[in-house]
């Protein structure tokens, strides 16, 4: 991606390159549609985690309960650890699609306002 | 020469000529230090499995579950889930706004060289003592794999030290990510197969291997024979401190891996954050396959070879090698201890140039040089040398430490040092406008100081030993153990976050660090200014 000309603050003098992108309206929902995936899934991914732990070590005769052939409940909750944290990884992947076009935008919104003329110039 | 000592050689001669060829690379300090940030998505990938994946993990945990069964496959869980931190919160804001090394993005907004001085103390802490661990298993595990030739310990540590040297030192970072891919290569290969031969011993049928598994016999500490259900949890974790321990050893891998610097660092190789967060999920599926793998390694070692075999035949670790002997014979006996070989070898590499980019980068230029090299090219010259004396040292405490020493304390220590100091203050520098320096210097300072203490004073340093015990294997301090658990986290991780938060509220306001804040934040979610991929 490219950079702002250090030193080249663009249109709208006083305020920092960077605090005009952060009052982009781009950037805040970037900010937002990230904030509104990381946080419930790592909560999620956390608790569910701890369960096992918690879970085996405070109730083994509950989890030691067979329920298919000979594989218990144990095994069962700690083999769907693995795929529960795929399907978040897949999940976020996806979400982040979604922030990577808010990138975009916001780029092209620079580049709009004339932030990279010093940088294209040279080419 | 035996089987396995050719094959350990080919693997020396393969890694030496990737050494060699990408000595001859361009000697920039982009490729040195971050192979100009041109690895690919699954190359890193494979990079950071490789990295991650140490002789711990492979013979360590597929002798947990031999030995112990369930209790051993929990541990298998938490290497994977700990990479969601590693993917939601860390990777891609690291790779946007750092350089090469964790401090560059904790110094960012803060007074560099405080910031600096405690993150790559912290660095290089987590990185020496990981490696001083790996390489007194390394000693005796290479001369348990060549047993029967002139490899004994001391040999084999100088060996896997000099190689390690040798790797870092004139391959940089290429070499070292290749090292990392063709092992963890190596690693799939051998741990997939290994599974295959598991099934179809028992004849490609889930109810036949855990019909197997739910009648596991071996001789009981009375000298009778017990059949135990092998899926039963609570074989090693009993009350009243084993479910505490399994939680505590939970957090330090959740939130330590996330901190890990030798993880970290390879963040650094690949274009952009786009790169970072597909080449984390590449890692998470080899992670989690293998992890899911130890199941066929670790059962199938206690059902088709048995505990009281192993035990007989060089102990846990030994697990998966006498399995491989079981099901195929010597030639893959051989494969299988020539790829925990390998195993070690990168792991070291990786640690080892970690720990020599973080003195070199924050310690040297940032510090003693007020961030600008004197000399061009200084950077990577003190990197090398540092990467020498880094292993030199390594090689120095192993041989006097000596097979027997009790290490597995050192690899807890380290992750939960990554745990308590690293990750607290760089979740804060990224997400609290409020942080400051006296924040992160006193997070990580807590961190790095709780966890040793709660380790000294743990039941890992701590304990009262029979007369009949080894000299070697003895506790340091005879003495009970004043807190009860080996893994520190479930106290340490909060005394890092305190220190940090406690740090920052109990201080002035940092007008400077929190105008920066938007810059940082800026930076982390868009790229915009981060460091490019450069040409070869």
């Amino acid at each position: 991606m490219a950079t702002p000309a250090n030193g080249n603050p663009g249109p709208g003098n006083g305020k920092s390159q960077w605090d005009r992108v952060a009052e982009m309206d781009e950037f805040r929902l970037l900010l937002l549609a990230r904030k509104q995936f990381v946080i419930p899934a790592t909560i999620f991914f956390v608790v569910y985690y701890f369960l096992l732990p918690i879970l085996v070590g405070y109730a083994p005769a509950f989890m030691a309960r067979k329920v298919w052939g000979n594989v218990n409940l144990a095994y069962l909750f700690a083999l769907s650890q693995f795929f529960v944290a795929w399907g978040i990884a897949w999940n976020y992947v996806i979400a982040a699609r979604k922030f990577d076009e808010f990138g975009v935008k916001i780029m092209d919104h620079l580049r709009r306002e004339g932030w990279f003329k010093a940088e294209e110039e040279k080419k | 020469m035996s089987m396995t000592l050719v094959l350990f050689l080919t693997f020396i001669a393969i890694t030496l000529g990737i050494t060699a060829w990408a000595a001859r690379q361009s000697g920039s300090a982009a490729s040195y230090f971050t192979a100009n940030r041109r690895i690919t998505a699954w190359q890193n990938g494979v990079a950071v499995a490789g990295d991650y994946m140490s002789a711990a993990s492979f013979l360590g945990i597929a002798g947990l579950i031999a030995f112990f069964g369930y209790d051993g496959f929990l541990y298998s869980v938490g290497w994977l889930v700990a990479y969601l931190t590693v993917l939601l919160i860390v990777a891609e804001p690291l790779r946007n706004a750092g350089k090469y090394t964790m401090a560059d993005v904790l110094a960012y907004r803060l007074s560099p060289k405080p910031v600096r001085g405690m993150a790559s103390l912290s660095t290089l802490i987590v990185s020496t003592f990981y490696m001083i661990a790996q390489m007194v298993g390394a000693g005796a595990l290479v001369a348990l794999l060549l047993k029967g030739t002139f490899v004994n310990f001391h040999i084999a540590v100088i060996g896997v030290g000099v190689l390690m040297i040798v790797y870092v030192v004139f391959g940089g970072m290429i070499a070292t990510t290749w090292v990392q891919i063709i092992k963890a290569m190596l690693l799939m290969g051998g741990t997939i197969l290994l599974s295959f031969l598991v099934m179809a011993h028992f004849h490609f049928s889930f109810s036949e291997f855990f019909g197997a598994i739910a009648n596991v016999s071996y001789t009981g500490a009375d000298g009778k024979m017990v059949v135990k259900d092998f899926l039963t949890p609570g074989l090693r974790f009993k009350p009243p401190y084993g479910p505490l321990e399994l939680i505590s050893l939970g957090i330090a891998l959740i939130f330590g891996t996330a901190g890990l610097p030798h993880i970290l660092v390879r963040f650094y190789t690949v274009p952009d954050a786009k790169t970072a967060r597909y080449s984390v999920v590449w890692a998470m599926v080899l992670i989690g396959s293998f992890y899911i793998m130890t199941t066929f390694l670790g059962f199938g070692a206690a059902t088709i070879v048995g505990r009281d075999f192993i035990g007989k035949n060089g102990g846990t670790n030994m697990s998966a090698p006498l399995l491989a002997k079981a099901l195929a014979g010597d030639v893959f006996f051989a494969f299988i201890c020539a790829i925990a070989f390998a195993t070690i070898l990168a792991v070291v590499a990786g640690l080892t140039i970690s720990a020599s980019t973080s003195f070199a980068h924050d310690v040297w230029t940032n510090i003693v040089r007020d961030g600008k090299e004197a000399i061009p090219g200084e950077e990577r010259k003190v990197a090398r040398v540092a990467a020498f004396v880094v292993g030199a040292i390594a090689i120095g405490i192993a041989e006097l430490l000596g097979p027997a020493a009790n290490v597995a304390f050192l690899v807890a220590l380290a992750f939960a040092v990554a745990a308590s100091a690293n990750l607290p203050v760089i979740v804060f520098s990224i997400f609290w406008r409020r942080f400051n320096t006296a924040g992160a210097v006193c997070g990580l300072g807590a961190g790095l100081i709780g966890s040793i203490a709660l380790i000294f004073i743990g039941p890992s340093i701590m304990g009262i030993d029979p007369p009949t015990a080894a000299a070697s294997a003895r506790h340091f301090i005879q003495h009970a153990p004043i807190f009860p658990l080996e893994n520190p986290g479930i106290l340490s991780v909060p005394i890092g976050f305190a220190g940090a938060i406690f740090g920052t509220l109990l201080t002035a306001r940092d007008p400077a660090a929190e105008e920066k804040f938007v810059e940082l934040e800026v930076r982390c979610n868009t790229g915009l200014g981060a460091e490019k991929a450069t040409a070869h």
